[in-house]
């Protein structure tokens, strides 16, 4: 079992996953409370938009043109969400594919799309040590950033027009978290991929939504949750020898239905 | 609340000439408006009145012309207004994971809600014993009864001593029982606190019996005053048809434009 630590691409992607399981659950958790899945969803989708708007302007870092893009389309989205009358999935599912389809016609360009297919799926194990650092520094940004925002986001979902009378910049929180949201997508999505990265934004937090009274429980449970599948995903991953992503992911599922279970009865 | 004094009735607040236009619709046109503190005031109207967009507008949620003051009418003096606001309901169900601590806390403080502490919870507490709401701290929001969610929001609402409070149809899913306590509740806090109040009633008796002055409102001020002048006047019984029985006030409720 002490074995698999002696790789050390092991040992890399353990502390990948204990840093960005729980920071993924804890931006989930407004993300389930906003109603706003299908906007991470969309957002996962646009990284690849972003890696081909990054290779038509030739630049070198995948990593840079996708959060370029990917705070853009955030903030675009949630533009378009505070303006509109249509409703809001449907104009952001419109978005989504449009940009999806722009970024796959662009990928795929000569036959070219396999070199890119790993972006879909991702590899936790392919992370680097020297990457691990810049991990570190981004969890302790978004934590800040909770700490400090966390109020502010939670009134302006309760009801913006009392945020607002209470002095709460509700459209700024607003697109702050956007901005956050996309920025640590963006940088998860190498080693997650696009197809799963919003399981992992949503599934701990809406399990834990299943058994938490309050707030405090809600993150309690969101980051247990998201650790314990994390790390069980990746242990299990590498005896299974599966994909970890989706191992991940599976956990998380059984754990989301067992909750919604509890929670029936 | 922390200070309680009695209403001086020396300041007002004063809407002139408040318009709202949205896309090309006219939704409010010249508005004006002159509330004194301690006064518990009504705004009675069909619905597509603009009684709500008349709220929004003086909480500056959407766009207007015209003015809103708040003045010492002892010394002239300007004051910056603040304003106090229940809404007619909050985006929340059954299952969101947030008590009566929580909701308070994400709005008027900045200890971020998962950390969670005594002395503020002792403190939040207190501000709820003022509408017997204290024993409901660690209550799950979703699981409150229509009453109990609305001395919540009420205790948010006065926390900071607003000049004005603002209350959007406050009272849905109340029993009549209910219903009085909040009324009695509302003419005490007006009365003891130098705080003024506009509340959006469907509810012509509880208004006739609580209200000091009441506002007809179908896209400008139809007719103002007391309840009885108001309900005696010529645009009301155009508009409900027919005067207001008032010396019968049985407490049924008429229901407006449903």
């Amino acid at each position: 079992m002490y074995q698999i630590l002696n790789y050390s691409f092991m040992q890399n992607a353990l502390i990948a996953v204990i840093i960005i399981s729980p920071i993924l659950g804890i931006l989930g958790t407004m993300v389930v409370q906003k109603q706003m899945s299908f906007f991470s969803d969309a957002l996962g989708h646009s990284a690849l938009t972003g890696i081909a708007v990054g290779a038509i302007l030739g630049m070198t870092n995948a990593n840079i043109s996708m959060i370029v893009f990917g705070v853009i389309f955030a903030l675009l989205l949630n533009h378009i969400r505070f303006r509109t009358k249509i409703a809001t999935d449907t104009i952001i599912s419109v978005c989504a594919s449009v940009s999806l389809a722009i970024g796959l016609a662009i990928l795929s360009r000569g036959g070219n799309f396999a070199q890119y297919s790993s972006f879909l799926v991702g590899d936790i194990l392919s992370i680097r040590q020297s990457e691990l650092p810049i991990l570190g520094i981004c969890a302790v940004l978004v934590i800040a950033y909770w700490i400090l925002s966390v109020n502010a986001l939670n009134a302006t979902t309760i009801h913006p027009t009392l945020a607002k009378s209470f002095n709460i910049p509700t459209r700024l929180s607003e697109n702050l978290f956007a901005v956050i949201l996309a920025i640590l997508v963006m940088i998860s999505i190498r080693w997650i991929g696009v197809l799963l990265i919003n399981a992992l934004l949503i599934l701990p937090a809406a399990a834990s939504r299943n058994l938490a009274g309050n707030m405090r429980e809600y993150h309690l449970y969101t980051i247990l949750i998201s650790l314990f599948c994390g790390l069980l995903g990746l242990f299990m991953s590498y005896f299974c020898n599966i994909a970890t992503g989706p191992m991940i992911v599976i956990y998380a599922g059984i754990i989301y239905f067992a909750t919604y279970m509890k929670c029936r009865h | 609340m922390r200070r309680k004094k009695n209403a001086c009735g020396f300041h007002c607040i004063k809407v002139t000439d408040l318009s709202v236009k949205i896309d090309d619709q006219q939704i409010l046109s010249s508005v004006n408006l002159h509330i004194h503190c301690g006064t518990f005031a009504a705004i009675i109207g069909r619905n597509g009145a603009g009684k709500s967009t008349l709220l929004k507008a003086i909480l500056g949620e959407i766009p207007h012309t015209g003015t809103i003051e708040f003045k010492n009418t002892e010394n002239g003096r300007m004051q910056d207004l603040s304003i106090g606001y229940v809404p007619q309901s909050i985006n929340i169900d059954r299952t969101t994971p947030m008590d009566v601590y929580d909701l308070i806390t994400s709005f008027n403080y900045h200890r971020p809600v998962f950390f969670r502490q005594k002395k503020l919870h002792n403190e939040i507490k207190k501000i709820l014993s003022e509408f017997d709401a204290e024993n409901l701290i660690d209550q799950k929001i979703g699981t409150l009864s229509g009453g109990e969610l609305q001395r919540v929001l009420l205790s948010l609402a006065v926390i900071n001593e607003p000049h004005l409070l603002l209350l959007d149809e406050p009272v849905s899913g109340i029993d009549k029982n209910g219903m009085d306590l909040f009324y009695e509740k509302m003419k005490l806090l007006v009365k003891e606190h130098d705080m003024a109040a506009i509340i959006i009633s469907h509810d012509m008796d509880y208004v006739a019996k609580y209200a000091d002055e009441v506002i007809l409102l179908d896209k400008t001020v139809l007719a103002s005053g007391t309840p009885k002048s108001v309900y005696e006047s010529q645009p009301f019984g155009d508009m409900f048809g027919g005067s207001y029985d008032y010396g019968n006030l049985n407490l049924r409720s008429i229901p407006i434009g449903h």
